[in-house]
């Protein structure tokens, strides 16, 4: 399918990209060339300098979930021996993985990948592991790099457990950035192309720049985002940053806003639609992402902050290494509890929220377990209340649609009280 | 006149039930108090090196979980269930410092929900050991530096690089006893049971390590100068975090199951090497770290616990692995489907179990081990 890309909306642009990226992914692979699969923080502008098609696991369990295909391949991943409690994400990947090994070894595609409504993608050559959101990414790739017997590439960012970030931390990032420059050398035969790599660089920053604006208008009071879109456009930033295209999707978007907003259609239509405004912690539950949505618009009640999606906030320097280290180092879930919980009120105080939706999400340790405590911080600071959910980003078996419409409903009433 | 291998071990499981005695008794003996290590891998030389005691914080058994539950979700690990209950009801207070090492997301949380009185030092281990291992070195010897640093402020004093170079060969001789002690119980399977393995080795979390060395020398000489007693049951080599409570051990030996060699982080993989002998000691520790294997806190894309497993299967011609899988460890989980292959390409037969420091009840183990049992 072919688009006019100075006509085609928002919307368009973002179905139109999503598709394609999978499709240069297999593309490449069917012409010989090299596929990663990467993690969804890590700095792939490394990868975009080497002309190595990069897939993104998070992103595609994410789309599985949204596209209620993820059941079959959570059982493919059980049969295997992945434990029920491990990330979703990662048990959702690892079926699709063991489905395309299966294809490959046999030559026949396996019953549930040719059903499957899931993205296709390539198999990897090799993977990139990098823990700025969790240490769970590295078991995954470590499992997949076993597995295949392919290269395990990796950039450990150590929790910041003191901050400001301290110098030899930026340094051992910056020595495994040239361990990187040097690995991916060595697999693709030829020298690393540092012009290349600067230009991802500056795209990386123009794509950012154009997410944040995206970003700001939930800051609008009444907002014309509908802060859901964030996980919906959220793709773009994660798996093409360094790519023009997310540009040209996100600068579309962020326009279309800014007329909404001066039109004075907002994220619900009109403003008196708009009743309260809450922030979500913790990711979408992709496989109810409209069921969540609903009663949410159900109660008139926007979702106008989320830390999530500002994860992928990398402003950083181009061509200054020690930058793009602490830029990518300093996700909020990567560092000690009191910046995170003040990067976490920064979320809600400029989002304007009057509460907070926490999602006790079974398959994220590291954002569930300090939930608790950033709510309990920015309560004390702005006396917003919270409440929290039982979910889970992929998994649709944890999630229960009336105990989510209850909480919000009781959140809602003590919105209404404050 | 000697003691007997009976009445030396009834001293190692009174060490193993009773931490807060060594505390006691050390701050008596030397007047300085003891210093808590989180599970798990901290450089435990740089403590021994102060002069503090340093104690494992390794949970409690059949504890009843009620006040963690306000700070954790259900799903978080057992272990760290007991920690939590167990800082709650101010168990640590005695502490002077708390060190906390975060290699999985459940104790980079941990470390920032600190409810204990003692102050917590938190650090964290370079993961990509392999291949960026020049400055994997450098940023965990300085890493260990803050840890060091850190410490002289809290305790006031000072601890000096020989100090350190000094607990290394104190800590690297504990290890060379523990790991002959290992290898005395596999081949004496019916004198020592698993639960009395279990206690001696937990016991050197609470002991300081020369008189834990000291102790465990003792046992092994009575246990070598015991008649050999006849074992008609099988021998198995163990993986996991952690293997307790003892009624589980006890199964073990109800169903005539010898454990002749671990591989758990409470255990074995504190002791499987030594650390070396480099000039400066901080880097020693750090270069321990980086070469250390087969723990599935420690990243390597080589994963060769199954390697480790397997080989530990025919040098002590055991007849299977049992994996003791802590409830709700995810990094102990990644490792699972990958040894599963090992196992079946390697025809070792094998077991999972799930452990749950929390359990009362252990009917669901008592069953599958006995069933496994009646297999082999």
């Amino acid at each position: 399918m072919e688009l006019n890309v100075n006509e085609a909306s928002a919307k368009e642009l973002l179905a139109y990209y999503q598709e394609k990226c999978d499709e240069e992914a297999r593309q490449a692979k069917k012409e010989g060339r090299l596929v990663c699969w990467s993690a969804a923080l890590a700095p792939t502008e490394f990868f975009e300098a080497m002309d190595i098609a990069v897939c993104y696991p998070e992103t595609h369990s994410a789309g599985c979930g949204a596209k209620k295909c993820s059941m079959d391949l959570l059982e493919v991943a059980d049969q295997k021996g992945y434990n029920i409690d491990i990330c979703s994400y990662v048990r959702n990947n690892a079926g699709y993985l063991e489905l395309l090994k299966q294809e490959a070894l046999t030559g026949e595609t396996p019953e549930k990948l040719a059903n499957s409504k899931a993205s296709r993608i390539p198999l990897p050559d090799m993977v990139f592991a990098v823990n700025n959101i969790c240490n769970t990414i590295l078991k995954w790739y470590e499992n997949f790099a076993k597995e295949l017997n392919i290269p395990f590439i990796c950039i450990d960012m150590p929790f910041n457990h003191t901050m400001p970030m301290t110098r030899h931390t930026k340094e051992y990032i910056v020595g495994q950035f040239q361990a990187v420059i040097k690995q991916l050398e060595e697999i693709c035969g030829r020298p690393f192309n540092y012009e290349k790599f600067y230009q991802a660089q500056c795209q990386c920053q123009r794509t950012v720049y154009q997410w944040n604006r995206v970003a700001s208008f939930a800051q609008k009071k009444p907002s014309p985002l509908n802060g859901f879109d964030l996980f919906n456009y959220m793709a773009m930033v994660v798996v093409c940053r360094s790519k023009p295209y997310s540009e040209i999707t996100l600068r579309r978007f962020a326009d279309e806003l800014e007329e909404k907003n001066k039109i004075g259609k907002y994220a619900f239509g009109d403003a008196e639609n708009e009743q309260h405004r809450i922030t979500w912690e913790g990711i979408a539950v992709w496989p109810y992402l409209g069921g969540t949505f609903k009663e949410l618009k159900n109660e008139k009640t926007v979702m106008t902050g989320s830390a999530y999606p500002g994860m992928w906030d990398f402003e950083y320097i181009p061509g200054d290494m020690m930058s793009m280290a602490e830029t990518y180092s300093k996700v909020y879930l990567n560092c000690c509890g009191p910046q995170r919980y003040e990067d976490f009120y920064k979320v809600v105080s400029n989002s304007k929220s009057d509460g907070i939706l926490l999602h006790l999400n079974r398959s994220c340790k590291i954002m569930a377990f300090l939930n608790q405590e950033g709510a309990e911080y920015v309560n004390e600071k702005m006396g917003v209340p919270f409440v929290s959910f039982d979910g889970d980003q992929t998994d649709p078996r944890v999630f229960a649609q009336a105990q989510f419409d209850t909480r919000v409903q009781a959140l809602c009433e003590m919105m209404d009280e404050e | 006149m000697s003691r007997t291998a009976a009445e030396i071990i009834k001293e190692f499981r009174e060490i193993a039930a009773h931490p807060e005695k060594a505390i006691a008794n050390h701050k008596r003996e030397t007047g300085k108090g003891a210093v808590g290590i989180m599970p798990v891998y901290c450089p435990e030389e740089i403590v021994h090196a102060s002069g503090y005691l340093p104690i494992g914080m390794w949970g409690a058994q059949k504890k009843t979980i009620s006040k963690a539950r306000t700070y954790l979700p259900p799903f978080a690990c057992s272990i760290m269930q007991s920690v939590m209950e167990l800082q709650l009801e101010g168990v640590y207070d005695e502490l002077s410092a708390v060190i906390f090492s975060v290699p999985c997301d459940t104790l980079k949380c941990m470390s920032q929900k600190w409810h204990g009185k003692a102050p917590a030092i938190v650090f964290a281990h370079p993961q990509n050991r392999k291949n960026a291992r020049k400055v994997a070195d450098a940023y965990c010897r300085e890493e260990y530096a803050i840890v060091k640093e850190k410490l002289e402020d809290i305790l006031g004093v000072t601890i000096t690089n020989s100090a350190i170079k000094e607990s290394i060969a104190v800590y690297n001789e504990n290890r060379a006893a523990c790991r002959r002690f290992s290898d005395i119980v596999a081949d004496y399977p019916g004198n020592i049971c698993p639960s009395d393995r279990h206690a001696v080795l937990k016991s050197r979390w609470f002991m300081e390590k020369s008189k834990h060395t000291a102790l465990l020398n003792e046992l092994m000489a009575a246990i070598e100068s015991e008649p050999k007693k006849k074992f008609t049951g099988k021998k198995v080599v163990v993986s996991g975090i952690m293997l307790e409570p003892y009624e589980v051990l006890d199964i073990f030996e109800e169903n005539g199951l010898a454990i002749v060699a671990d591989d758990l982080a409470q255990e074995t993989r504190n002791f499987r090497q030594d650390v070396g002998n480099d000039e400066d000691a901080l880097l020693a520790l750090a270069k321990a770290w980086n070469d250390f294997d087969g723990c599935s806190l420690a990243t390597d894309a080589a994963k060769p616990k199954g390697r480790i497993l397997i080989d530990a299967v025919r040098k002590y011609d055991a007849d299977a692995v049992i994996v003791c899988m802590m409830k709700f460890c995810d990094p102990e989980e990644f490792d699972y489907p990958i040894l599963l292959q090992e196992f079946e390409e390697a025809g070792v037969r094998n077991l999972q179990i799930e452990i749950d420091q929390e359990s009362t009840a252990f009917e669901q183990i008592k069953t599958r081990i006995q069933t496994f049992a009646e297999i082999l």
